[in-house]
């Protein structure tokens, strides 16, 4: 009798392994490299970010999340309604590196996750503000499976905790048909203008005590020619 | 025993399955939306954060005070100061986060917007009159709801509500009232 106990569970055990190990590694869940921007004719402004906690101006969570908040002293998103979401203001430069304003970024796990699908969905919005320029807000849902699955998966399996290497793909899954963010001008050279966006992640080290280590973030925003003139005229 | 084992496998892959398809992964705690209807109709609803209590970052350029402390604000960004607090309904119940962005800009008029996060609903991004109102209150607009909010438009208020003298605690609140209709229905939404 206690054989045909053991024999069961090891079975389910081995079953639910299997189910896991196909979900993870489902072939049909890949990361997305191609946009409907990367083929875009219209002008495209880049912001790039730190993913890192420590490079941003400010970054809070839970509090017991992988990624310590930054200050050390930020208060922390521990009540019920929001300890699912992760807050940052950080610091956005542009294509050669100059510091042009900053965003505010929130992101929360969506109801939307699928694992069969292959979605870790997290439902965000950028509030992105350019001085001298104009406010824009980018409305999106990310899908974290990839980044999940090459990065984090990875150095939780690892002896040494952590993971290296060079991983980068794209975040935006939505909620335009294409897979793009929805963005919208508040002010400035923006105001009322809509366009579409795609974030997308680098990665190079992550550790499991202390989250990403070299991350880099980059916001792809499809401009008019408007846009275009007052790229050029930047000194 | 090896049928036995079998079977188990079998009830593995599909017990994984059932679980995977039926247990939700992400299940966001929600509070009552507390929403009444306006007199002009559309639903009116307000939202409060409680001063200093709720204040999770204060981002001001030059020697402003600043929170929390050891927080840097780039150099870069002189022109513009950012607060980022917790947001509550009117039973004061934490249901989201909310950010307010002042830009100082010369050329262009000065900017105050606010962005406000409820994880469960939707965000809203709202674009404020720079000047107040009779009374000390400040209105704005709507530039963009999403998810629940994604087919509203409507105007938006804030104002700044002092405590009463035994709150030992916070100096006051400011209150947030957005009062939105639905994009199909045509009606005033300013009064």
């Amino acid at each position: 009798m206690m054989k045909h106990v053991l024999a069961l569970v090891v079975g389910v055990l081995v079953g639910a392994l299997a189910v896991s190990a196909l979900l993870v590694y489902n072939p049909l869940a890949g990361t997305r490299d191609l946009t409907p921007l990367s083929v875009s004719d219209q002008t495209l402004m880049q912001l790039n970010y730190s993913g890192v906690a420590e490079a941003s101006i400010a970054y809070t969570n839970d509090g017991e999340s992988t990624t310590r908040p930054h200050p050390a002293k930020v208060l922390q998103l521990w009540e019920g309604p929001v300890r699912r979401t992760d807050a940052m203001m950080t610091v956005l430069s542009d294509a050669r590196g100059r510091n042009v304003g900053f965003g505010i970024k929130y992101m929360s796990d969506s109801e939307k996750t699928n694992i069969i699908n292959g979605d870790a969905i997290v439902d965000s919005v950028w509030h992105i503000v350019l001085p001298g320029r104009g406010t824009l807000f980018v409305e999106q849902t990310e899908n974290y499976w990839g980044f999940l699955r090459d990065v984090v998966l990875p150095a939780h399996l690892s002896a040494a905790d952590s993971w290296k290497g060079n991983w980068s793909g794209n975040m935006t899954a939505g909620p335009g048909a294409l897979g793009t963010a929805r963005v919208i001008g508040g002010s400035g050279e923006f105001a009322e203008r809509t366009a579409e966006a795609v974030e997308s992640r680098t990665a190079k080290a992550y550790s499991t005590r202390q989250g990403a280590i070299a991350l880099d973030g980059q916001i792809m925003i499809e401009m008019g020619e408007q846009a275009l003139a007052a790229d050029n005229d930047a000194p | 025993m090896f049928k036995t084992f079998i079977f188990g496998i079998v009830l593995g892959v599909v017990g994984t399955i059932v679980a995977v398809l039926f247990v939700p992964v992400v299940d966001q705690a929600r509070e009552n939306s507390v929403i009444t209807v306006a007199t002009n109709g559309g639903s009116a609803e307000a939202f409060y954060i409680n001063i200093p209590t709720d204040r999770i970052v204060v981002g001001a350029p030059g020697d402003a005070p600043k929170l929390p402390s050891g927080l840097a604000w780039p150099d870069e960004l002189s022109a513009a100061s950012a607060d980022m607090y917790k947001l509550r309904n009117v039973h004061n119940a934490v249901i989201g986060v909310a950010s307010r962005v002042v830009l100082t800009d010369v050329e262009q008029g000065d900017v105050v917007e606010w962005v406000l996060h409820m994880p469960a609903r939707g965000s809203l991004y709202i674009g404020m009159d720079v000047d107040n109102i009779e009374g000390g209150a400040r209105l704005g607009t709507l530039h963009r709801g999403t998810r629940e909010f994604s087919k509203t438009q409507g105007a938006f208020s804030e104002r700044w509500v002092a405590a009463d003298s035994d709150d030992e605690v916070n100096r006051g609140r400011i209150e947030l009232v957005s009062r939105f209709v639905s994009i199909q229905q045509p009606a005033s939404v300013t009064e």
